[in-house]
């Protein structure tokens, strides 16, 4: 029994990774380094306005004079800021009036990830904003948001055409002061996307943006702002994927969202960055700063992550629920194997009247990765009624992995409710002979039950990612059982 | 980050208080307890005292307690008060080995070391390990040796005496063994101390400690407890936190539990204005079995904040955390518990809960349970709630004719009780729920023939 796991445990972590290829596309890059010269570079290049230069630059003074946040329960090897390249973008010779003069090879690089930007997506149903080395490089369906008045593009359109929407929003939730990765990005970031739903419009489809890291020592610093007015309702899906490499990755980028009077969000993401390799060589540093206000009554922010990737993971999406009856949701699949190390989780700031809140986090580990639940629940004095509920579950394995859960409940006002439960487990072997019984191979059982296990939070992710989720998690998981 | 100041940092003011009087501090200790204070200090100067916002110390402001100007003092002191004739525990039925310690220093009553039938010893640290070294350097700053925590380097480098209790192999103490702390002053005054229980193999013993205040005075009480349970040793320890409001205590607990072993600890805090307990325990061999509980009921400004540790560094073990509060007023509290299961730990049973209620909008509760586990076969779980008085039981006891207040008050007691009830001294425990009871009504929760000014 043990060395059939044992072989089975090789076999899936010697399997490679699926996304491992490198594009070659000309890359308009600058050179290594950080200080104040790349950073109007960087404005300079993107045409941005003054008060972007201006943004950047304030937020470049105060990350000098921050540290590198140090509780996360990660060992985050030094990371050199001034060897790295802050832009990098597929070279444009003249803008792009249609698909056809989209670079093959980059459409090649899509259709590899599987993203549906040509024509027969469109039967999809899913309007995708693809950022390539932090450069959009094609949105589609624009037209048919626009006639609804929904804005859908990239970051740095958006600043150049909707510069007071951008002002306005921009920094509201995630301020530059915010913390040391929040500062860098406000600093140095190239690129992300923008969409802004008015008053009453529900918005018809999935709108989808695909990150993806290609150049080698790149930085990828995105942001992302949504803005929904009152009364309207979007649904927005980040998926994420980098090419094979051995040289660390930094990526941090910032997520911003805004709801109004009885607007809901929703966002999910799919991460899967290159997680390294078996000896734990490579991978990506995923630094994300996400966080969304329920700013006006009744608004709602869901946010489902299925984290499979990354070497270190450093990510907690929260809620302020600052409005009354708000309601902030975080579902999370968070899987580690090999060396991976996550240490991921939400916060949910109750400020408003009846604001409830549920988390629901599965972590699951292998191989020698340690998997962190780290969640705050903060009740303000004037949040009357407020209403939490915490689910964390972990799921172990193997026997050199570790699974934690590290809470923080912070309760000032009386009418607080606030539960939180979490365990930690394995499978039990009972499960385990019983589907074995049943003629299904132990391998199948695991997948079988992880997914059981997992379909709390799968079940809440738009159709075309869950089926997606589940295969990374087959990818991921399969038979790592010791 | 450095900051420049003109006034002498809080961590240089112990420091210089130490070379100060390191003469005076040894020769009033023994040669043993003094071959621990040079490197102590060493490590304080790296540490110093812990920063609030740190992630073990989030919530409580050791700092500003620390800071404030108190009365050291580190030679012999005659108490003009005669302790025998003030403090009469009145507990019924409670047939107690007494030991006294005064501000920080076993209470001479002419005798500094009790043997008792059957090789029992107890009485002063100082005195014990003049008397038996090497029982003594056996543990000695064993357990509590390796705390990054700056407070316990600070003890290592003051503490002059404390407690020391030793139950040798297969001996079962038959009446528990109280030992009552006690500050008097005529200033605001710090004490640090150090106590040492070892329970051999086998043994079994029940400790009550009571923490009692004299005079209205501000105190401040920094003390280290090593605790050794070896194979087999059964130990249970209750102790009463019940220092006056104006009073602070940060006390670090250090067990470790060798196989077989039972270590039942229970706390039970009913007044003092700062309270801070550090507890830390390693479950070394197969079948040791922990339980770790707590009961909080504050009101006022007080601020509890109880920070638990449990290490399972063996297979089979089993831990059980049980910590339940009440605060009102504009009280705050705050608890953090982690179980570490280590990597080959497995077969762990580990269980972790918090309960709060919260009685004002002004009173502030944070809860931090933690979960840090290495190996896969495990059980572990946590829970932590915070809220009200359930409105369902509120209502059956009313329609059944029990007013609000009456209601609502016996709900708070069966919160409470489910610690309470742990509790294994009997006598003790009646007197403790009965303790309990007043507090939640409000009334002076001492006791009744004590002339302690506690509360």
């Amino acid at each position: 029994m043990q060395n059939e796991q044992d072989q089975i445990l090789s076999e899936v972590t010697s399997g490679e990774y699926k996304f491992g290829f490198y594009t070659d596309i000309e890359q308009d890059s600058i050179g290594k380094g950080l200080n104040e010269d790349v950073i109007r570079t960087i404005s300079e290049k993107k045409n941005e306005p003054e008060f972007m230069l201006e943004f950047r630059l304030k937020a470049y003074r105060h990350w000098l004079t921050m540290e590198m946040p140090r509780w996360a329960h990660l060992n985050i090897p030094e990371i050199d800021y001034q060897d790295k390249i802050y832009y990098s973008a597929p070279r444009q010779k003249a803008k792009l009036k249609s698909l056809d003069e989209v670079d093959p090879e980059l459409l090649e690089t899509f259709e590899k990830l599987g993203i549906p930007l040509q024509e027969q997506k469109q039967l999809a149903g899913v309007a995708v904003d693809a950022v390539m080395d932090s450069v959009s490089v094609k949105t589609t369906f624009k037209e048919t948001l626009a006639e609804m008045g929904i804005i859908f593009c990239s970051f740095s359109e958006a600043v150049r055409e909707y510069p007071d929407l951008v002002k306005q929003y921009m920094g509201s939730v995630v301020p530059y002061t915010d913390n040391y990765f929040a500062a860098l990005n406000s600093a140095v970031f190239s690129d992300g996307s923008f969409c802004y739903i008015p008053k009453g419009v529900r918005c018809p489809m999935e709108l989808s943006t695909y990150f993806r890291i290609n150049a080698a020592n790149t930085g990828q610093f995105e942001r992302t702002l949504i803005v929904a007015e009152d009364n309207s309702y979007v649904s927005y899906l980040e998926g994420c994927t980098a090419p094979m490499r051995d040289e660390n990755q930094l990526h941090a980028a910032i997520v911003e969202i805004v709801a109004m009077e009885n607007a809901e969000v929703k966002y999910a993401t799919v991460q899967n960055w290159y997680p390294g390799d078996k000896n734990g060589k490579g991978g990506i540093y995923n630094f994300v700063t996400k966080r969304g206000i329920c700013k006006g009554d009744n608004s709602k922010i869901s946010w489902t992550q299925v984290e499979t990737g990354s070497a270190i993971t450093w990510k907690y999406p929260s809620c302020i629920l600052k409005g009354d009856n708000t309601t902030g949701e975080f579902y999370s699949v968070a899987v580690t194997n090999n060396h991976q190390q996550a240490d991921t989780g939400t916060k949910m700031i109750h400020i408003g009247k009846n604001s409830r809140s549920i988390i629901v986090s599965k972590g699951i580990s292998a191989g020698l990765s340690n998997n962190s639940y780290r969640g705050l629940v903060k009740v303000l004095r004037g949040a009357e009624n407020a209403r939490n509920f915490s689910q964390c579950d972990s799921l172990l394995l193997g026997d050199k992995c570790g699974a934690h859960t590290f809470p923080y409940i912070e309760a000032d006002n009386q009418s607080a409710i606030i539960e939180h439960e979490a365990t930690t487990s394995k499978i039990g072997e009972d499960q385990i002979f019983y589907c074995n019984q049943r003629g299904i191979s132990t391998e199948d059982a695991i997948g079988l039950i992880v997914n059981g296990y997992a379909k709390e939070v799968l079940s809440k992710l738009p159709m075309e990612f869950a089926v997606e989720a589940q295969k990374l998690l087959q990818i991921s998981l399969e038979g790592s059982v010791g | 980050m450095s900051t420049v100041t003109s006034k002498i940092s809080l961590k240089d003011r112990f420091i210089n208080l130490y070379s100060e009087k390191s003469g005076e501090i040894n020769k009033n200790s023994s040669a043993l307890m003094n071959s621990f204070r040079e490197e102590a200090v060493e490590r304080f100067a790296k540490t110093g005292l812990p920063r609030k916002g740190t992630e073990n110390y989030l919530y409580a402001d050791v700092e500003s307690i620390f800071g404030a100007d108190m009365e050291k003092y580190f030679g012999e002191r005659k108490i003009s008060l005669n302790i025998r004739e003030i403090f009469h525990c009145d507990v019924p039925d409670l047939e107690t080995n007494l030991l006294l310690l005064v501000n920080g220093r076993f209470f001479n009553n002419g005798q500094m070391l009790k043997k008792m039938p059957g090789g029992i010893i107890a009485g002063s640290l100082a005195q014990a390990s003049k008397e038996y070294p090497d029982l003594v350097r056996k543990h000695y700053g064993k357990y509590a040796g390796n705390s990054e925590d700056g407070l316990v380097s600070l003890n290592t480098a003051f503490a002059q005496d404390g407690i020391f209790i030793y139950v040798p192999k297969g001996v079962k103490v038959e009446k528990p063994v109280q030992i009552v702390n006690i500050m008097i002053a005529e200033n605001d005054l710090m004490a640090q101390h150090r106590n040492l229980f070892i329970a051999e193999e086998d043994a079994e013993a029940r400790i009550v400690v009571c923490d009692h205040t004299l005079s209205a005075h501000r105190f401040l009480t920094n003390s280290v407890n090593e605790i050794h349970t070896a194979g087999g040793a059964k130990l249970n320890i209750t102790r009463v936190q019940n220092e006056h409001n104006g009073s602070s205590q940060v006390s670090h607990t250090f067990s470790r539990q060798e196989g077989g072993s039972e270590l039942s600890s229970i706390t039970i805090s009913l007044h003092g204005g700062f309270i801070r307990n550090n507890v830390y325990v390693r479950l070394d061999g197969e079948r040791a079995e922990n339980n770790t509980m707590g009961l909080y009921l504050t009101d006022k400004g007080q601020f509890i904040d109880n920070f638990v540790h449990i290490d399972h560094a063996a297979p089979n073990c089993c831990s059980n955390q049980l910590y339940k509060g009440v605060l009102d007023d504009y009280a705050s509290g705050s608890f953090n518990g982690r179980i570490l299961v280590r990597r080959d730990a497995q077969k762990t049973n580990a269980y972790q809960a918090n309960n709060n209620i919260l009685l004002t909008d002004d009173a502030k509760m944070y809860s931090r349970p933690q979960l840090e586990i290495y190996a896969d076969d495990v059980k572990c779980s946590h829970g932590s709630t915070m809220g009200q008085l359930d409105e369902n039981a509120l209502f059956y006891l009313r329609s059944r004719g029990i007013d609000r207040r009456e209601a609502r008050l016996l709900l708070m007691f069966a919160f409470a009780h489910e610690v309470i009830q742990n509790i294994k001294v009997d006598a003790l425990r009646d007197r403790i729920d009965d303790l309990v009871d007043k507090r939640l009504r409000g009334e002076l929760s001492r006791c009744n023939n004590c002339a302690m000014q506690c509360g």
